[in-house]
């Protein structure tokens, strides 16, 4: 069988021991540097970038790839443990994970994290093994009106998962979408809402606009609460592994998250991101077992659906990268850069010239996903230790690190005002009673979906119907609209507003 | 006519302002027609949209009740103050204001500042410990960003460094 012969052409090429020991250095120092609130695998992979230059090609697309892997599973630990996503596809993960750390089971949470995505992982590997040609194919069928249609679909699914208000969390929809188009038009070259700030041409920074919501309005909400009603952290952790109950709940929810993730990944453009809050939605539609925790009060599946979906995504986004040369998002792109340096031109032609790189990358990362679970498991108990840090000692620290990883990314003091802006912004959201994690979808879908809207009206001549006369757009649309029905239906809505209360 | 739902009343005039604000500012730009969009297009129309949803929910925050008003209650001046200007001592004695002539201190100078002026912000202030914090902050991320990773940081201030 042709899959069988190509990954074992591939595990041949990973498992010499030189190129297992770049697996284990990359996965170590993606771990250890993404895992330093406010660094996401982006910054990781730029920062260690340069450490790859000497290697071999292989060796060296192998050790990115296990610090990409590292770095995503360091983001997910912060995320769990103090409350800040490093990047956009942890921000869902935040909203169980730090509940379930704040009740004594971060443990749980990351272990829940970490198993769920080497599953994820082994399936997305198998499955960028056996589809990545056909599997280019459906990418071709998708236009600017069904990738519109897809974000609408994705935005419609974060209002759903938002928590309280549906009209709020459409108005931080359309917040985050208007945040996400400051910055210079790709089409006109115009600057908008820059108010002549050469620093805002850029756009303002997904990790400026993370850590001012999340890092600072937390802290100073926290603060602000007398202690004795503060509680952090449940001061006793309450073991460090899933119990049995924890495994017999996650399961599903690891292969519902698999399952989305590996189909949504395959899409060009924010397939992880999309993927998690998708997984999320799903896992707060699906039916609770009796005795099981709410979703935001700390529910195992919140953080075990999100996590394997994001990572199986983040595994078959490789695979628009390989096939077709078109990275899905920023990380990639990075990845793009590092195969130029070492003379790799990504496309199609990977495949057929350099057979033993295009396998060996591929076999690569199931290694970097389990040599992830080899060094993480252990390291568990020492994350867990940070916990017991008295809270007066970790606020001055959290927010350092938010400082330092905002200015970190771009060596720009303007990044540090901006963000003292942003955490105001987030305390009043909280002060408010407004969930902020639809403001970073829209943050991050703004742009794109711009530019498919203009695209598509621009090939159907300013006919809007062009989203409902095709196909595929139209049955987007349709789910969508079903999705939001369901929601608004009275019966869903007042048991929806049951599973949100006490907050 | 009375508020019912305070917190939802001051978020539906945040989502008017946000939402006028922009489709304001997107009418500075050229707007043109679906088929060929400038660049103000789009965000006019997510302003309009959004100032729309504004005053749907501000008035629903005016008819439809509540059991307690949902109150904003007090707001966290103190914390709020401490932290944010923490935030921005860090950023002037990190990177200085060349604007005015201010010189940068550097980035150990600029954690201890930041962990005491953050650290106001708590309930109790123990100068001890507080000072070990700000130490052990500084020293490890001197090792980590400076010695380690190599990033582009001034660790020292400018009149020390040259």
């Amino acid at each position: 069988m042709e899959l069988i012969s190509h990954l074992s052409i591939g595990f041949g090429v990973a498992f010499t021991p030189i190129n297992l020991l770049y697996a284990f250095v990359g996965c170590l120092l993606g771990t250890l540097i993404g895992v330093l609130p406010g660094i996401g695998p982006l910054a990781t992979i730029a920062m260690l970038l340069p450490a790859t230059y000497a290697l071999p090609p292989v060796s060296a697309l192998i050790m990115l790839a296990g610090i990409y892997y590292g770095a995503q599973y360091g983001g997910s630990t912060t995320a769990i443990l103090v409350n800040l996503p490093g990047e956009a596809s942890s921000v869902v993960t935040v909203i169980d994970g730090y509940q379930m750390a704040r009740q004594g089971r971060a443990g749980p949470a990351l272990a829940a994290a970490g198993l769920g995505s080497f599953f994820a992982g082994c399936v997305g590997t198998l499955v960028l093994a056996a589809f990545a040609v056909p599997l280019t194919e459906v990418a071709f069928k998708f236009g600017p009106a069904e990738y519109f249609s897809l974000m609408i679909l994705g935005l419609i699914g974060a209002i759903v998962l938002a928590s309280g208000s549906i009209l709020k969390a459409v108005g931080m929809i359309l917040m985050g979408l208007l945040m996400g188009l400051v910055g210079t038009d790709v089409n006109s070259g115009v600057a908008r809402f820059s108010f002549d700030i050469p620093e805002l041409t850029d756009g303002i920074g997904f990790i400026v606009i993370g850590m001012g919501v999340f890092g600072y309005g937390e802290i100073i909400s926290n603060l602000g609460k007398h202690e004795s009603e503060r509680k952090v952290f449940a001061a006793e952790v309450k073991g460090l592994m899933p119990t049995k109950e924890d495994f017999r709940n996650m399961i599903p929810a690891v292969l519902r998250g698999t399952l989305l993730g590996s189909a949504l990944g395959i899409l060009p453009g924010g397939g992880a991101t999309m993927a998690a809050f998708a997984a999320y939605t799903i896992e707060k539609k699906a039916r609770m077992r009796p005795g099981e925790v709410p979703f935001g009060k700390g529910n195992i599946r919140g953080v075990a659906g999100p996590e394997s979906a994001n990572n199986a995504a983040s595994q078959t986004s490789f695979i628009p990268l390989l096939t077709l040369g078109i990275p899905p998002n920023a990380v990639m792109a990075l990845m793009v850069g590092a195969m130029t340096i070492h003379n790799i031109q990504p496309g199609p032609q990977v495949m057929t010239s350099n057979p033993e790189l295009f396998w060996g990358l591929i076999a690569s990362m199931w290694i970097g996903n389990a040599m992830l679970i080899i060094l993480n498991l252990p390291l568990i108990g020492i994350w867990i230790k940070l916990l017991t840090v008295p809270y007066r000692w970790l606020f001055p620290a959290i927010v350092l690190f938010c400082a330092i990883g905002v200015y970190s990314t771009n060596n720009n003091t303007f990044d540090i005002w901006m963000v003292a802006i942003f955490g105001v912004i987030g305390y009043t959201f909280i002060k408010l009673g407004i969930e902020p994690a639809p403001l970073l979808l829209g943050y991050v879908l703004g742009p794109m979906m711009e530019e498919n809207l203009r695209r598509a009206l621009l090939l159907s001549r300013g006919d809007w119907s062009v989203f409902v006369t095709r196909g595929l757009s139209a049955s987007l649309l349709a789910v969508a609209a079903l999705l939001l029905i369901i929601v608004l239906l009275p019966s869903v809505k007042r048991k929806r507003e049951e599973a949100f209360v006490e907050e | 006519m009375r508020i019912k739902s305070e917190k939802d009343f001051f978020s539906g005039l945040l989502f008017i302002a946000v939402g006028v604000a922009f489709a304001w500012g997107a009418t500075n730009y050229k707007v043109g027609e679906a088929a060929r969009m400038g660049p103000g297009y789009f965000p006019l129309m997510l302003g309009v949209l959004m100032a729309i949803v504004g005053i749907v929910v501000t008035f629903t925050a005016m008819t439809v009740e509540t059991e307690d008003g949902e109150r904003i209650g007090k707001v966290a001046w103190k914390p709020l103050f401490f932290i944010i200007l923490s935030n921005l001592v860090f950023g002037l004695m990190l990177g200085g204001l060349p604007s005015i002539g201010l010189p940068y201190m550097g980035l150990i100078a600029a954690i201890i500042a930041l962990t005491f002026i953050a650290a106001l912000a708590g309930d109790e202030f123990k100068f001890r410990e507080v000072l070990i914090v700000a130490i052990i902050l500084a020293v490890s991320c001197y090792l980590t960003f400076i010695v380690a990773l190599k990033l582009q940081f001034p660790a020292w201030p400018a009149f020390i460094a040259g």
